[in-house]
């Protein structure tokens, strides 16, 4: 499988890395720019997977504008986006740009030509539900003009079930209960992640993330107890003979 | 009832307007009575003032029968010139059903005079052509004035002090001794190109094609004036009078015809009703009706970058299939209220550039990535009065709360309030509290209204979801 990556992109097709060594380190740079990731998440949860997307957006863009792609029933039932909370972030609401589609086929629409604008930095594509418009040959497409523009391309899905698609990563993304300030004050933002597929065959990635504001990078979160921050299935060795 | 309108072989059988419908019956019992529908004749007259501006851009109507067109320079396009355009119009309207008096002049007034009362001579005609009241006539008429001509050759002083004000100028311009313009319907555009037919263009994709080539010709004129177009409209005109419009805005001023065309064939895709040629388009025109200076080094002293054109290139196509509104930027505001402390605008406008507040080295985000509109009811258990939120319920999820910080009061505006400055008519004060439940998710609620002493029972939100 690795071979195939390697004549479709080239090894040294650039990487974005998350910031955080450990998990950088295993997925071997961090993730590939010009491709399709997918990011998951419950409903519950979907302030924090779509936070999870912006930060990646942000990381990826390169000084170019970021697009982010919704329907206008996400609007009615998870509220609008936050110019102040973007900024919490650390995210120039100013680079962002907001597309509010009427249906997950325009949405659609509109996201595959963004990512074929090369002049974009990275595109965030947010359908609402099911979304059947969604399917395989239409994830081919939109991964084949990631990769040719080199506009990082994340599909964001909230509620649904994992479907085939020609990602080149799916994660799935949670809350996760965050670092204390003083004074028993919620901490700074932080994402149970878990890598679900990776076309370089790289498994068993779990980790926890906080967002440092200041340093614009993800941290392995302090865990209490010996667990380790970035667990990984086998050992090590195992997982550098997979994905070799 | 009465008759409004009646019909060449009523008029001959003496049924005159105003006659009542009773008496008209009782002349002619097979009189046909429609009901009269000033609003669907307006209608009419509209669309055949647009069906007219293949002729020219000035057209106007002169309700309720009336429509006059500015052909100053128009009608070299016709063999006969003048001429030959007016035969033209008379031979469409003909095909219509509709019929006509046409007449030519210097002046809008004298046209419409001709026409209304038939001639070729504006002195021949009726006092009643000016257009002043019903008792300024009569008292021509009893003066002993009763043409145009009778009223040319005196002194116009005299007239204004004996019969108003208006009498002396509406003459010089029956008289073409004074010009006025019209009032087209629709603004002259400072560029425009055309393309006519003899054979007419049976599939609307060909009518596409064609504004593709006028758009490279309008590219041309705006090159050698060194503008670019901001708002592009296409007029398709049909052989039976029918005209289709087709207008594209775009963020910044181009040239650029393949993204033109790019644009057009996204309107035409976002039509809700798709383009119906009819029996072919016979002519098909394309306007300019905005422009901005684009000069070739422009886009360099302005530090205009390509990235810069691909991406409003990008959010023209967008907003022209989606809608202006759906393609949007934020903006910051400067209120303290958080709902309006913060806009959408449409991108394709480019708002200003205003810089966000940045926040605090250290903090942890103090506002959410996304805000409910309007707020959420919560139901929520604290200690009174002003006790932290414990435990919130929100649609039949209960939540502990594990970490929280606030309150963070947020006074309302009551100087915008009526009566603001007394007690208990300034609004509800808002404690917003930043909460963390025991899964993990962080969320923003607040106490609306403080205990007591604003509110006996204050409501709770949750306001936003933080990442």
């Amino acid at each position: 499988m690795r071979s195939r990556l390697e004549s479709d992109r080239g090894i040294h097709a650039e990487q974005i890395a998350f910031g955080a060594e450990t998990l950088d380190r295993r997925l071997g740079g961090g993730l590939v720019r010009a491709a399709l990731h997918e990011i998951y998440g419950d409903t519950a949860d979907e302030a924090s997977a779509g936070g999870f997307a912006l930060l990646l957006a942000w990381r990826a863009r390169k000084a170019k504008p970021i697009f982010w792609v919704r329907e206008e029933k996400a609007d009615r039932l998870g509220g609008k986006p936050y110019g102040h909370g973007l900024a919490g972030l650390g995210i120039d609401p100013n680079a962002l740009l907001l597309v509010n589609a009427p249906d997950s086929i325009a949405a659609l629409r509109a996201g595959a030509d963004i990512s074929r604008c090369s002049a974009v930095g990275a595109v965030i594509i947010e359908p609402f539900g099911k979304a059947p418009v969604l399917d395989l040959t239409a994830s081919r497409r939109l991964a084949l003009a990631a990769g040719q523009n080199e506009v990082m391309t994340l599909l964001l899905r909230t509620g649904v079930e994992p479907m085939p698609s020609a990602a080149h990563t799916r994660w799935q993304v949670a809350s996760a209960p965050s670092t204390p300030l003083p004074a028993n004050a919620p901490g700074i933002p932080a994402f149970d992640v878990t890598l679900l597929r990776h076309r370089g065959g790289i498994a068993g990635i779990e980790a926890r993330l906080e967002w440092n504001r200041d340093r614009q990078s993800f941290d392995q979160a302090p865990l209490s107890g010996g667990v380790p921050a970035v667990a990984i299935g086998g050992t090590s060795q195992a997982v550098e003979r997979r994905a070799a | 009832m009465r008759l409004a309108a009646p019909d060449t072989r009523a008029l001959q059988l003496g049924l005159m307007p105003g006659l009542s419908l009773a008496d008209a019956r009782a002349r002619v019992p097979e009189l046909a009575a429609i009901d009269h529908d000033p609003a669907g004749d307006l209608a009419l007259l509209e669309w055949l003032a647009d069906g007219c501006e293949r002729y020219t851009p000035m057209a106007a109507t002169d309700p309720p029968q009336g429509l006059i067109l500015d052909i100053t320079g128009c009608a070299h396009r016709f063999p006969n010139g003048e001429t030959g355009l007016a035969s033209d119009l008379a031979r469409r309207l003909e095909r219509l059903g509709l019929t006509a008096r046409l007449a030519r002049a210097s002046t809008p007034d004298a046209a419409l005079a001709l026409a209304e009362f038939g001639g070729n001579e504006v002195k021949a005609l009726p006092v009643a052509a000016l257009r002043v009241e019903a008792e300024t006539h009569l008292a021509l008429r009893r003066a002993g004035l009763k043409t145009i001509g009778d009223l040319a050759t005196r002194p116009r002083a005299p007239l204004a002090a004996r019969f108003g004000e208006a009498l002396p100028t509406l003459l010089a311009r029956l008289l073409d001794e004074e010009d006025t313009r019209i009032t087209p319907r629709r603004a002259e555009p400072a560029i425009w190109t055309e393309a006519r037919f003899a054979e007419p263009l049976a599939r609307s994709e060909q009518a596409i094609e064609v504004i593709s080539g006028l758009a490279r010709e309008a590219a041309e004129a705006m090159s050698r004036r060194d503008v670019g177009g901001r708002r592009f409209e296409a007029s398709l005109f049909r052989t039976d009078g029918h005209v289709a419009r087709l207008a594209i805005d775009t963020g910044l001023p181009t040239r650029d015809v393949a993204m033109l065309a790019r644009l057009f064939n996204e309107r035409i895709e976002s039509l809700a009703d798709p383009l119906d040629p009819g029996f072919g388009y016979d002519m098909v025109r394309l306007a300019v009706p905005l422009t901005e200076t684009l000069a070739p080094e422009q886009l360099q002293l302005e530090g205009r970058s390509m990235a810069e054109v691909e991406v409003a290139g990008l959010i023209d196509r967008l907003s022209t299939r989606l809608g202006k509104c759906r393609i949007q930027q934020l903006q910051p505001n400067d209120n303290h209220i958080p709902e309006q402390a913060a806009f959408t605008l449409p991108a394709q406008g480019k708002p200003a550039h205003i810089e966000w507040p940045k926040p605090e080295e250290g903090d942890p985000p103090l506002r959410p990535l996304q805000l409910f509109d309007p707020p959420q009811p919560i139901t929520v258990i604290a200690e009174i009065p002003d006790g932290p939120p414990r435990r919130f319920q929100w649609q039949r999820a209960s939540h502990l709360i594990v970490l929280y910080e606030g309150p963070e009061r947020i006074a309302p505006e009551w100087w915008r309030r009526k009566d603001g400055h007394m007690a208990g008519k300034g609004g509800l004060t808002r404690d917003y509290y930043r909460v963390e439940d025991a899964g993990g998710r962080r969320f923003w609620i607040f106490r609306h209204g403080l205990y007591g002493t604003e509110k006996a029972s204050p409501d709770w939100y949750l306001h936003g979801l933080f990442a």
